[in-house]
């Protein structure tokens, strides 16, 4: 039974104003970047990619990964065979079945949360919460680790209609935060000023330059860096605002992800993988079913299943997900007991996550829970154990540390380890 | 159909009282008063007897919940829906045996099914978002659909006949009614039940549709049960609602809702030819059984239920009321006052 057992849910994380979430990162994304140190090459992972879908609010594992049917807590949904060979999941995803051989699946998730804002944090960051050390998010340091130096685009961005952290960077600086992209858009503060010529903004930028290039003779900082490069970032992003125009997809590819907003987030998430992005982090929201959990997974994982097999199978076919680590994910699963509303509560004691692609084991299933679901009887990991094997998969050691302002900082957890029989 | 004894919902008290192992999800009584049949949170339709309350299970057919169950009216032919998408009829009487019939009916869940009062049709819906119409012959249901009915955009959750069996409404999660002739014609959009559907754009999910249906004895109105005045979709925060609509242009005559605004879905709605709709209800503010005069917006009686209720099945007389609860409990009311 969930602490916030009347949730959808009252938490801070659903009550934080979103106009303030958005202005924090559009800020934090424009105001700067710090020079990047030189990485060690344990800790790169040039060249890979991560896709991270967050399903928010807690999807069920029930109604997912992990079907129970005919017992007693496995709800009304009947299991079906997937394109690996005896490995059964959730009727409600049909097309996500037939890619489960590029994929594999972690059965046996437990840890202590069942507060939205606090698993949210531990599996984006990897750590328990509350931590002592404010730490980056994973994409910040998938940015950080395999995003190169004069990469043009931001290299942690968040495609999302509601939901979801800020995209902590922490210690890694300005550079690798999230940039949030809202339904689909480009980001926020990359539209020319009606009225500014091409020309006249070229201008402006030379003048801005000469002048620039006068005060860092003289007063050279670190922060003047910073500034100098976030007004590069910026026009960069002028240059390349073609790449976050979904519209510029063909209209079959437009009709194959659905035109629904999922699907534009998974079509555009393919778009920015195809362009390089390190990480692309799409939030599907809301999976917080307290009531009526079987119609409402119907209805978004309705949603879901079309848009991110056609992702997965597109990055297959095109050959990008031998070097793009995909995971799904929430904050944590649902309690296993169906309550009277129907619904199911927060569950931090035995869920799922999927994950596939670079450096994943394809069909792995690894742990398993009880026959009601209620319990892990083999293999119990947590979100740090996620956290290492998604970095290993990327080709970054997760147990090195990064060296930044003179200081060493642990990559992940470490008290924990990648799951190492899920990596390939 | 035997005379119906008068009732006071004052005098409502428990007569008789199941307990089974899973949270129960429906319930219809026998038209021959033998039995009624609950499904519950498992694939079994199960007869609970009303002399000595005897219970068996009928399995083998569904692989899923049984959410809906129904009768023809002379009670040779009893039929099961699931959320499995399978129509099933049964032969009741004596031992569980095997269905006489096993019908993928739906794609995706079959959410309700209703026998015409001349026992000849049967209609089913589901989230295909279709309304199919079946042959009754010879006391066995035809293995294909003799119509089917298109139209409603979202998922088509309750169907029922009209008292004079001329016409079926149908309702579906956005509250939209819609009439259909017995040969499966599309008659016309009758009207939207509005109080009980809403889009939440903080969750980004329907929440509503019609969780019961009936029609008022003379079929002049048409009363369609769900959640209400909803603030918070995934939490069920809303209270029960129901909306009664003028057949003849789908007009709202009453939206039926708690006194005390309690929280919860109707999931159980009947008339009673005295006058008043009869509702069941569960959700946050408890299990409730509530009687509405008729014309009127609040009940005039409520009783507190020992658990949500989840369906509600009024006796062939309309003396006693059988309601389905969250707590795997089945208990029977009699309206009628106890002897003095």
């Amino acid at each position: 039974m969930s602490s916030n057992a009347n949730p959808a849910c009252g938490s801070a994380d659903h009550v934080l104003s979103r106009r303030a979430l958005l202005g924090g990162m559009a800020a934090a994304a424009a105001t700067g970047l710090v020079r990047r140190p030189a990485l060690a090459k344990s800790v790169q992972g040039a060249g890979k990619r991560v896709l991270q879908i967050f399903l928010h609010g807690g999807v069920s594992q029930l109604e997912t990964w992990d079907p129970k049917p005919g017992t007693a807590t496995g709800g009304p949904f009947r299991a079906i065979p997937t394109s690996v060979p005896g490995l059964h999941i959730s009727e409600l995803l049909p097309h996500t079945a037939l890619q489960m051989h590029r994929l594999g699946l972690i059965r046996s998730m437990t840890n202590a949360s069942d507060d939205h804002g606090r698993g949210q944090r531990e599996m984006f960051s990897g750590r328990n919460q509350p931590a002592p050390l404010d730490v980056p998010d994973l994409g910040a340091v998938v940015a950080k680790a395999c995003m190169s130096d004069d990469f043009p685009l931001p290299g942690h961005i968040l495609i999302r209609g509601s939901g979801g952290g800020p995209g902590n960077a922490s210690y890694l600086g300005p550079r690798y935060a999230g940039v949030i992209m809202e339904d689909a858009k480009p980001p926020a503060f990359t539209d020319r000023p009606e009225g500014l010529s091409p020309e006249a903004d070229r201008r402006r930028s030379g003048l801005r330059s000469r002048f620039n290039d006068r005060f860092a003779a003289r007063r050279r900082t670190a922060d003047t860096e910073a500034y100098t490069f976030s007004y590069g970032q910026a026009l960069d992003l002028l240059d390349q605002r073609k790449v976050f125009d979904v519209s510029l997809e063909s209209q079959r590819d437009q009709e194959r992800y659905g035109k629904h907003e999922f699907g534009r987030h998974c079509l555009m998430a393919r778009r920015l993988l195809e362009h390089g992005v390190s990480f692309v982090q799409v939030n599907h929201s809301n999976y917080d079913t307290h009531f009526e959990n079987f119609d409402f997974h119907i209805e978004q994982l309705g949603e879901f299943d079309q848009p991110f097999a056609t992702l997965v199978a597109d990055l297959a076919a095109r050959g990008l997900l031998e070097d793009t680590l995909v995971c799904v994910m929430s904050e944590f699963g649902r309690t296993p007991r169906i309550n009277a509303g129907y619904g199911r509560d927060h569950w931090g004691k035995s869920w799922s996550v999927l994950l596939g692609g670079a450096g994943i084991q394809p069909g792995a299933v690894i742990g398993a829970t009880s026959a009601d679901g209620t319990e892990v009887i083999d293999r119990p990991v947590d979100h740090g154990h996620v956290f290492h094997t998604i970095l290993q998969g990327v080709g970054v050691d997760s147990t090195a540390d990064f060296h930044i302002g003179g200081s060493d900082f642990t990559i992940a957890d470490p008290a924990k380890q990648p799951i190492r029989e899920m990596l390939a | 159909m035997p005379d119906s004894p008068a009732i006071d919902p004052a005098a409502a008290h428990e007569i008789a009282s199941h307990k089974h192992d899973r949270p129960l999800v429906s319930c219809v009584w026998d038209p021959l008063s033998r039995f009624v049949l609950f499904g519950s949170e498992d694939s079994a339709v199960h007869r609970l007897g009303i002399d000595g309350m005897g219970v068996a299970a009928f399995t083998g057919a569904h692989d899923s919940w049984v959410r809906a169950l129904g009768f023809s009216p002379d009670g040779r032919c009893c039929f099961s829906g699931g959320y499995d998408g399978r129509l099933c009829q049964w032969t009741l009487d004596g031992e569980p045996a095997p269905p006489l019939r096993v019908i993928q009916a739906h794609d995706g869940w079959l959410r309700a099914i209703a026998v015409s009062p001349d026992g000849t049709k049967l209609a089913t819906c589901g989230n295909d978002k279709l309304v199919k119409l079946w042959t009754i012959t010879d006391g066995l249901v035809a293995e294909t659909p003799t119509a089917i009915g298109t139209g409603h955009e979202s998922h088509v959750y309750e169907v029922a006949w009209k008292p004079d069996g001329s016409n079926l409404a149908s309702c579906d999660l956005k509250g939209n009614v819609k009439e259909w002739s017995p040969t499966g014609t599309l008659v016309r959009d009758v009207g939207k039940a509005e109080a009980l559907w809403k889009y939440d754009e903080g969750f980004r999910a329907d929440i509503g549709g019609a969780r019961a249906i009936a029609f008022r004895a003379d079929g002049a109105q048409l009363a369609v049960g769900g959640i209400t005045a909803v603030t918070n979709a995934f939490a069920g925060v809303g209270h029960p609602g129901v909306s009664v609509l003028e057949w003849s242009d789908g007009k709202l005559a009453t939206l039926l809702e708690p006194k005390e605004k309690q929280q919860g879905v109707c999931w159980g709605i009947a008339w009673h030819p005295q006058g008043i709709w009869v509702q069941v209800a569960g959700g946050g503010g408890g299990g409730w059984l509530r009687f509405f005069k008729a014309g009127e917006a609040n009940e005039l009686h409520a009783v507190k239920l020992p658990a949500n209720g989840r369906a509600l099945a009024l006796s062939p007389d309309k003396s006693k009321v059988a309601v389905a609860l969250a707590d795997g409990h089945l208990k029977i009311f009699s309206l009628v006052p106890k002897p003095v």
